[in-house]
């Protein structure tokens, strides 16, 4: 279990204030002169060393990412953006970091900045986040009051400017570039890559899109060295996390803890373990709800990291764990989040956009069991049709927990459709 | 210069080139719908996935991947087949099964693929998708229900012709494409009816009228503006039914003009199917040709040669100039005419009554100054060009007079600013319009737009803008005043003073017939319209469709346009009505077939002999210095809709006048991006 001292989130549940007194007590904002004039390379070097992987969902390595941006300066912007469209559901890990404890994120930005090389740093929040946007829109204001952020940044001689702006709530403008169409001012609809936002993104400039967790961990990693981050978790999922634990548990919460806590050690240690005990438990959806969902039998030793989770069929995603007991409908909560995904497909590809319609109805007649047996396996294919053939991840992000619930409940799925078939017999 | 390999085939293509054109290159047929050349890459239909190694265990769109050294892919691997059916099968779930009734029917891109990669059944058992009609004006007919939301439309607008009319509204399934509630008030729209792979966007004059195999096609030309668009006349049996445009690279790319496309039914109305005499009652009677053609013969014969006037139309072949000049030439008239509009161009180097750059060398320019001419309404499809080069950047363009929204900015200047603003750049293009031309002052016009004009060895930066098809090859022609004869005006005024006896109109309608009331007129012509109405004689002729003809566009390029049909009723094709005519007059001009005026022309006229050849003509003194008017410059089209008989006799082009009659003729707001 993650010591209390090892926590990167120290003011996870606003026990003390935001404000820029508060978080200068916790230790932000502490010597960020002297981490801005290492300079460039020693940031993204100290990123890598970490091992930290993008908190997003991908789990895409952070340093790698950072160093993708042109070294060459050309006198022109480069940007910094941050995605805090957190609209994954189950996932509310950044809203709380950004309530209680937005200093880290705002000085992250700037260290992220300066390892960047960006000019300036734009928050991308979700319109929903009315609370949070007043509260990091006061810290930012509170960091350039301080010198901290602007020109001569912390008097360490790096100009850099962050805005914050509000999304209007889709779901898409989480994925990268559609978040930088969407900043744009244009519909929120992904963009074809190549060329990848570090070529040309936002503005067509060079830019950077990383999760709120991801750059709110950063001060923290630099300030305390990579080798304390890369000390927790398995090999290749350094670092702690913030997990987001819901559903049938009895004390539902946000916690970090260390990267390969076993998933029963985490929900019973700190979630109060399943509703009814760990026996009642019928299935966990580990990581959001793109991922697909794990049955009781893997749950009972699995341990949460993107390796671990990857070889049992799903992922790490945002690591919002979603627990559901015995009592649950699993059909009809799968078919809920088909509805999901066909309400927020952009409508560009034709096949997410077409398919997820289709997904859903024969979803919402699986669970009254008025599909035709075959029409599971069809089910299975139309995913297969849709996954990989979009131009981002929401068609695939649609599909697996579809292709979960029939590897995991087909004789579920089967049953409701025997037992329909002899209801109407009878 | 990247070198792939496609199913084992070895390209090298351009750098910058797509998958997809390095699949083409290597002989490999990549189905798509949203991919367009002359679009911007949208990459969202999702058809034309291809393998790529090494890359990803996913198929990728080879429209928006840019070809790399040493890429290896497969068109044809199963993950392709696996892909491309599974986006079939997802194209069809929705798409309603109306092919029967559906006017693409036969020419669906989607039609085409599904019979590769569609399965026989489906697989989908629910209710299908509608979609509620969209208003898009009187030319273009919705069934939004087809829509497969490749933005091919959307992006046409935006891009090409710049009036963002038309965008996609919604997400997901609910995504629509629509306008907002207005028609769409560009003069290229009718080109997302050919861009629509479904049947979504049809022609709705066209509409449930025929199925593309009963057609008969013929490649010919348009005549509707100066810009001869490459065109394709569909039709079927005694009817025109549509006109397509025909890809021309240095013309028109693959655009027509809504005028050009839809005007066509006016040939089926008002038309001139008989000669008639005008009675002793003062009314037309009809008659036989050979009566006409001696009364005609005989009034030729009455008058003295000086007391006759022969004025050409906007719409008139270079054959038929030719015939004509040679005709009356020989009867000693001097009075002769093809500049209705009253142009200051008189022969002269024709370098200095062409677009000397060609239509395509406005892309070459980097900065383009218009003086007194409106390129959208006067050559829209040229307009489409203009802004794609200021979409491409480093380009400025300039106007002298007033045009309103052009759909890139445009800069107002005057006489005295023009030096200023041409000041510094390499390629300028100074264009001159023919209404700037038609003014009192033209001659002192077009000689400022020569001193204005940049001209060295390998640019030629001058340019007239004409709106007449026949302009050019009339001027290449010499149909002109001959020693001491009279121009238009004064054939007008002297037929009003009674001077001037008999006016041999061909095709000619664009002029004030009310001063002809006293002199005796013959009108050759196809459609009934003002000249038909002052007219005692009328010898019923061929519309462009229905004659073998050369025209010559603005940049001097002289196209063959083809008949598809033949003229209604008793109308000839023009040429030999006055080839007859001269058989009646007792003096038989030298030429008994096309072929043989054809040679005789080209003897006189070597330009027009040069079939679809451009290039900057002979440059020389023209113009007349002189002062100018300070009124502003107005273009000489006052109305894109309608120009000419055919178009005024167009119940389609009359639809749009009702609808967007205001906008496409004074000043518009719209955006442009």
């Amino acid at each position: 279990m993650l010591k209390p001292e090892d926590r990167i989130f120290t003011n996870l549940y606003g026990a003390e204030p935001w404000t820029l007194e508060a978080a200068r007590k916790r230790g932000d904002w502490d010597g960020t002169k002297d981490l801005i004039l290492k300079g460039r390379d020693w940031i993204v070097d100290e990123m890598k060393k970490s091992g930290m992987r993008g908190r997003g969902g991908a789990g895409f390595p952070t340093g790698l990412k950072w160093s993708f941006m042109p070294k060459n300066d050309d006198g022109m912007p480069r940007y910094l953006v941050v995605n805090a469209d957190e609209g994954e559901p189950g996932t509310c890990k950044d809203r709380d970091m950004m309530r209680n404890d937005p200093h880290k994120l705002v000085e992250g930005c700037l260290l992220a900045g300066v390892g960047l090389g960006a000019t300036a740093g734009y928050i991308y929040i979700r319109g929903e986040f009315k609370n949070e946007a007043d509260i990091l829109d006061a810290a930012i204001a509170e960091a350039y009051e301080a010198g901290l952020l602007g020109k001569n940044a912390c008097g360490a001689g790096y100009d850099f400017d962050l805005y914050l702006h509000r999304g209007a709530g889709a779901y898409i403008c989480g994925e990268e570039t559609a978040l930088i169409e969407s900043l744009e001012g244009k519909k929120g609809q992904p963009r074809l890559k190549p060329p990848f936002p570090a070529m040309a993104g936002l503005y067509g400039r060079p830019t950077t899109v990383n999760n709120v967790e991801t750059i709110a961990a950063a001060p923290t990693i630099l300030r305390r060295g990579a080798t304390w981050f890369s000390s927790f978790g398995r090999e290749n999922n350094a670092g702690t996390k913030v997990f987001c634990i819901s559903g049938h548990v009895n004390t539902p919460c946000n916690v970090e803890e260390a990267m390969s806590i076993p998933l029963r050690e985490l929900i019973e240690k700190h979630a109060g373990g399943v509703r009814g005990g760990w026996d009642n438990l019928l299935a966990v959806i580990p990581g959001g709800s793109s991922t697909p969902i794990l049955p009781k039998s893997i749950c009972d030793d699995v341990l949460m990291d993107f390796d671990a989770l990857r070889e049992a069929q799903s992922g790490l995603g945002t690591a919002a764990v979603i627990v559901m007991d015995k009592s649950t409908d699993v059909v009809k909560a799968i078919a809920r989040l088909s509805y999901f995904y066909m309400h927020e497909s952009c409508g560009q590809c034709t096949p997410c956009r077409e398919g997820f319609g289709w997904v859903h109805r024969v979803m919402n007649r699986m669970v009254t069991g008025e599909a035709r047996m075959e029409e599971i396996d069809m089910l299975h294919q139309v995913t297969k049709e849709i996954e990989g053939h979009t131009i981002c991840a929401h068609g695939d992000g649609g599909s697996w927990p579809i292709q979960g619930l029939i590897r995991h409940f087909r004789p579920e799925l089967e049953r409701r459709i025997r037992e329909r078939l002899g209801a109407a017999a009878a | 210069m990247p070198k792939l390999k496609v199913d084992g085939v070895e390209v090298e293509v351009p750098k910058g080139a797509t998958v997809l054109q390095a699949c083409e290159a290597a002989g490999k047929e990549v189905p798509r719908f949203c991919y367009h050349d002359r679009l911007s890459i949208a990459g969202n239909c999702r058809m034309c996935l291809v393998e790529i190694k090494p890359g990803p265990p996913k198929p990728a769109a080879s429209c928006a991947m840019p070809a790399g050294d040493n890429m290896e892919v497969f068109t044809d691997s199963p993950m392709v087949h696996h892909a491309r059916k599974g986006v079939m099968e997802m194209l069809l779930i929705n798409h309603p099964l109306d092919c029967p009734i559906c006017d693409q029917g036969g020419e669906c891109d989607l039609q085409d693929q599904a019979m590769g990669y569609g399965v026989a059944s489906s697989r989908y058992d629910d209710v299908k998708r509608a979609v509620t009609e969209k208003h898009m004006g009187p030319l273009i007919k919705t069934f939004m229900t087809r829509c497969i939301h490749c933005t091919r439309c959307v992006r046409f607008m935006d891009e090409i012709a710049g009036v963002p009319a038309i965008g996609a509204l919604g997400r997901g399934e609910h995504m629509e494409i629509s306008t907002l509630e207005a028609g769409i008030a560009s003069e290229l729209s009718g080109n997302i009816i050919d861009l629509c792979p479904v049947g979504a966007l049809t022609s709705k004059p066209y509409a449930f009228i025929a199925r593309p195999w009963e057609l008969t096609k013929t490649e010919s030309i348009d005549v509707m503006d100066a810009v001869g668009s490459n065109i394709r006349i569909d039709a079927r049996g005694p009817e025109v039914l549509r006109v397509l445009p025909r890809l021309h690279e240095d013309v028109n790319e693959e655009w027509i003009s809504d005028k050009t496309r839809f005007a066509v039914d006016g040939l089926k109305r008002q038309r001139l199917d008989r000669a008639y005499v005008r009675g002793a009652d003062g009314k037309l009677k009809p008659t036989s040709w050979q009566a006409a053609l001696n009364v005609v013969a005989d009034k030729l014969k009455a008058t003295d040669a000086a007391a006759t006037g022969v004025i050409a139309g906007d719409q008139t072949d270079c054959e038929t100039l030719f015939a004509a000049k040679s005709l009356f030439h020989g009867l000693g008239v001097q009075n002769l005419d093809c500049r209705q509009d009253g142009a200051k161009l008189n022969g002269g180097p024709r370098g200095g009554y062409i677009l000397n750059a060609g239509l395509a060398g406005v892309e070459a320019a980097d900065r383009l100054l218009l003086i007194g001419c409106n390129p959208r309404i006067e050559a829209a499809v040229f307009n489409a060009r203009i802004r794609k080069r200021w979409l491409a950047g480093g380009f400025k363009v300039g106007v002298i007079g007033h045009t309103g929204d052009l759909t890139y900015p445009a800069e107002a200047i005057d006489f005295d600013g023009a030096a200023d603003f041409l000041e510094g750049a390499e390629r300028p293009l100074t264009i001159v319009g023919a209404g700037a031309l038609a003014r009192a002052d033209g001659a002192a016009i077009l000689a400022q737009a020569r001193a204005l004009a940049s001209v060295s060895e390998d640019w030629n930066g001058f340019g007239v803008l004409h709106t007449a098809a026949s302009r050019v090859g009339g001027l290449d022609l010499g149909f002109l005043p001959g020693e001491g004869g009279l121009d238009v005006a004064g054939m007008l005024d002297a037929a009003a003073s009674g001077a001037l006896k008999t006016v041999y109109l061909l095709g000619a309608d664009e002029l004030d017939a009310a001063k002809l009331a006293d002199a005796f007129v013959i009108y050759q012509g196809a459609i009934g319209d003002a000249g038909a109405h002052v007219a005692d004689v009328i010898l019923p002729g061929a519309a462009y469709t229905e004659k073998d003809g050369t025209y010559v566009n603005t940049e001097g390029r002289a196209q063959r346009a083809m008949r598809a049909v033949f003229p209604p009723g008793e109308g000839r094709e023009d040429w030999s009505i006055l080839r007859a005519l001269s058989g009646a007059l007792g003096a038989p001009l030298p030429f008994d077939d096309l072929r043989q005026l054809r040679e005789a022309m080209i003897a006189a006229c070597p330009a027009l002999g040069a079939i679809d050849a451009q290039a900057p003509g002979d440059w020389g003194s023209f113009g007349v210095e002189g002062p100018i008017d300070p009124a502003p410059l107005a273009s000489g089209v006052l109305n894109f809709y309608m120009t000419d008989p055919i178009s005024r006799a167009s119940a389609t082009m009359a639809k749009c006048m009702a609808e967007f009659g205001g906008k496409a003729t004074s000043e518009r707001t719209e955006a442009h991006g």
